[in-house]
């Protein structure tokens, strides 16, 4: 069994006087794939916002439990945010590239630590774009505006900018549900890949997807964490009658 | 009934075309009647050439000279601070906070003060307060800052353009994705480094659409200015901040009020009005096309 890098105890979660998350309580290991599936609104996308504290934004909403990374409570009062969503890349259900170049994409979150050395920031973009996976097809335009690319080249370049900080967790909200088949699976091939060396939670509405990428798999359903464990056994023998409903599709 | 119907609606339709038509005859008249009655008066000479002659000959220059210095003292006045004012009620206040509620109250009645009442402001607060103490502390009661002049007149202006610069940056900020704010946020960025960044670049041309919007009323404005800076007459361009200047508005006004001769100089009158109907139509117009501009990539 690999190390433990994200708990969440007791972790719940208001939008006002609306319960999104009830009371979640999850091992994350390092270094695996960790999907949650669940039907839309079950509070899948909140909780991985918990991890980054992106919720922070929203107004009106409060947390309770505990969410340790790396044993450090993030809801802490002395944690600085921002140097923790360093730590914590985030890749968007749907892509937000920056209307700037495709090399100041990649090379803003660099840019933002500091590193100005126009040697120093190249490397990091080639070995972001490569590590990403879109190296091929961008080396050329480098220059060119990031709006010009396709949608499925946009999410690519998503996390090549995820990756120039090089953030130990990657959170994936939905990476592909509003890509075509071939784009979809360009993005799983690399999920496999940037597991070897990132810790990788991801969200997903599509079963088929979660079955293939992840080696441990989360059932929610209304706020609550229903099943967590080993996809394969997800997938084939669930403990709970609810789960099995989902993922041979009677509900959800 | 059905009749009684058709003829309600016959007459709306009327009664609205009738309107539609009316302000585009309003216009068109104003633009004939000022065209015909400049004579072929606007020449390069009479953009360029002093007037002469008490006012009865000769150009418009320093008229031209000193509305262009304004409106340009008055943007740089104006827009870094309807655009710090408007980032903060966008980014930084709350929707509901008492101060966010109070500044937009503010704003909004800001923007309905007659602007004579700028132009009392101006005097009672910038020349008589700010002006006094200014010449007292620094020049011993010498009299200097303590009178109408450009940089008082143009700080009145701003003050009266500042919510068309709020309104249309803010409306800017607003078009730019939170998407792209949170794609920042998660990289590490501060919310500063979000808003130097992402932000404000994204909303370049709603600042610059608002800075037009403001030139443009500012320009065609004249009571803001009449008791804080604007002269009659100057033989020489301004050339310090405490100096007077000559505006195109305040030139009409007075060439059609307490000239020499009034009738006589009935073309350059009309010269003067056209050059600066053509000044405002044309930033307008440009406000306009930029704003277009947004629109398309906010839908793209």
């Amino acid at each position: 069994m690999k190390d433990t890098k994200i708990v969440t105890e007791a972790l719940s979660l208001y939008y006002g006087e609306k319960m999104a998350l009830n009371s979640v309580s999850v091992e994350i290991p390092e270094n695996q794939v960790t999907a949650f599936i669940g039907p839309s609104g079950c509070g899948k996308s909140t909780f991985l916002r918990t991890l980054n504290r992106m919720n922070d934004l929203i107004p009106n909403v409060k947390t309770s439990g505990k969410v340790l990374i790396d044993g450090l409570d993030i809801y802490d009062k002395k944690v600085d945010v921002v140097n923790l969503r360093k730590k914590i890349g985030m890749v968007f259900q749907k892509s937000n590239p920056f209307a700037k170049s495709i090399f100041e994409n990649v090379a803003y979150g660099p840019k933002i630590n500091g590193i100005n050395n126009k040697k120093d920031l190249e490397e990091i973009v080639v070995t972001s774009l490569q590590r990403a996976a879109i190296w091929n097809e961008v080396k050329d335009r480098l220059n060119h505006s990031a709006l010009g690319l396709s949608g499925g080249q946009q999410q690519r370049l998503c996390i090549a900018r995820t990756l120039a900080v090089n953030p130990e967790i990657i959170l994936m909200d939905e990476p592909a549900s509003a890509l075509d088949p071939i784009s979809t699976a360009k993005i799983e091939e690399l999920i496999f890949e940037l597991k070897k060396n990132f810790t990788i939670v991801i969200v997903t509405h599509n079963m088929q997807q979660a079955a293939r990428v992840s080696d441990l798999t989360a059932f929610f359903y209304l706020g609550e964490l229903i099943e967590f464990g080993k996809t394969k056994k997800i997938f084939t023998t669930p403990d709970k009658k609810q789960t099995e409903d989902y993922i041979t599709g009677r509900f959800g | 009934m059905s009749r009684r119907r058709k003829i309600t609606g016959g007459v709306l339709v009327g009664a609205s075309a009738f309107s539609a038509i009316a302000i585009i005859a309003i216009i068109v008249v104003i633009l004939v009647v000022v065209i015909i009655g400049s004579k072929d008066k606007i020449t390069w000479e009479f953009l360029t050439a002093f007037p002469e002659n008490g006012m009865t000959e000769g150009g418009i220059f320093p008229a031209i000279y000193g509305t262009a210095l304004m409106v340009i003292i008055m943007s740089v006045a104006a827009v870094p601070f309807g655009t710090i004012t408007a980032i903060y009620l966008t980014e930084y206040a709350s929707e509901k906070s008492v101060i966010a509620q109070t500044i937009r109250f503010a704003v909004r009645t800001l923007a309905t003060v007659p602007a004579i009442i700028f132009g009392l402001f101006g005097l009672g607060f910038f020349i008589k307060f700010i002006g006094g103490e200014m010449d007292s502390i620094f020049l011993g009661g010498e009299l200097r800052w303590a009178q109408p002049n450009i940089l008082w007149a143009s700080l009145t202006m701003s003050l009266l353009t500042l919510p068309v610069v709020i309104i249309s940056v803010e409306e800017a900020i607003r078009t730019v994705p939170r998407e792209l704010r949170e794609a920042s946020l998660a990289l590490g960025a501060t919310k500063w480094q979000t808003i130097k960044k992402i932000v404000i670049p994204g909303s370049i041309s709603g600042i610059m659409t608002g800075m037009i919007l403001a030139v443009s009323r500012g320009a065609g404005e004249v009571a803001p200015i009449l008791f804080t800076g604007a002269a009659y007459y100057l033989a020489t361009l301004p050339t310090s901040l405490s100096d007077q200047f000559m505006n195109l508005g305040y030139h009409i006004y007075i060439m059609s009020t307490q000239s020499a001769d009034v009738d006589g100089t009935m073309s350059i009158q009309y010269a003067t009005t056209l050059v600066l109907l053509m000044l405002t139509f044309l930033l307008n117009f440009i406000a306009v096309i930029i704003r277009a501009r947004i629109r398309r990539r906010v839908k793209a």
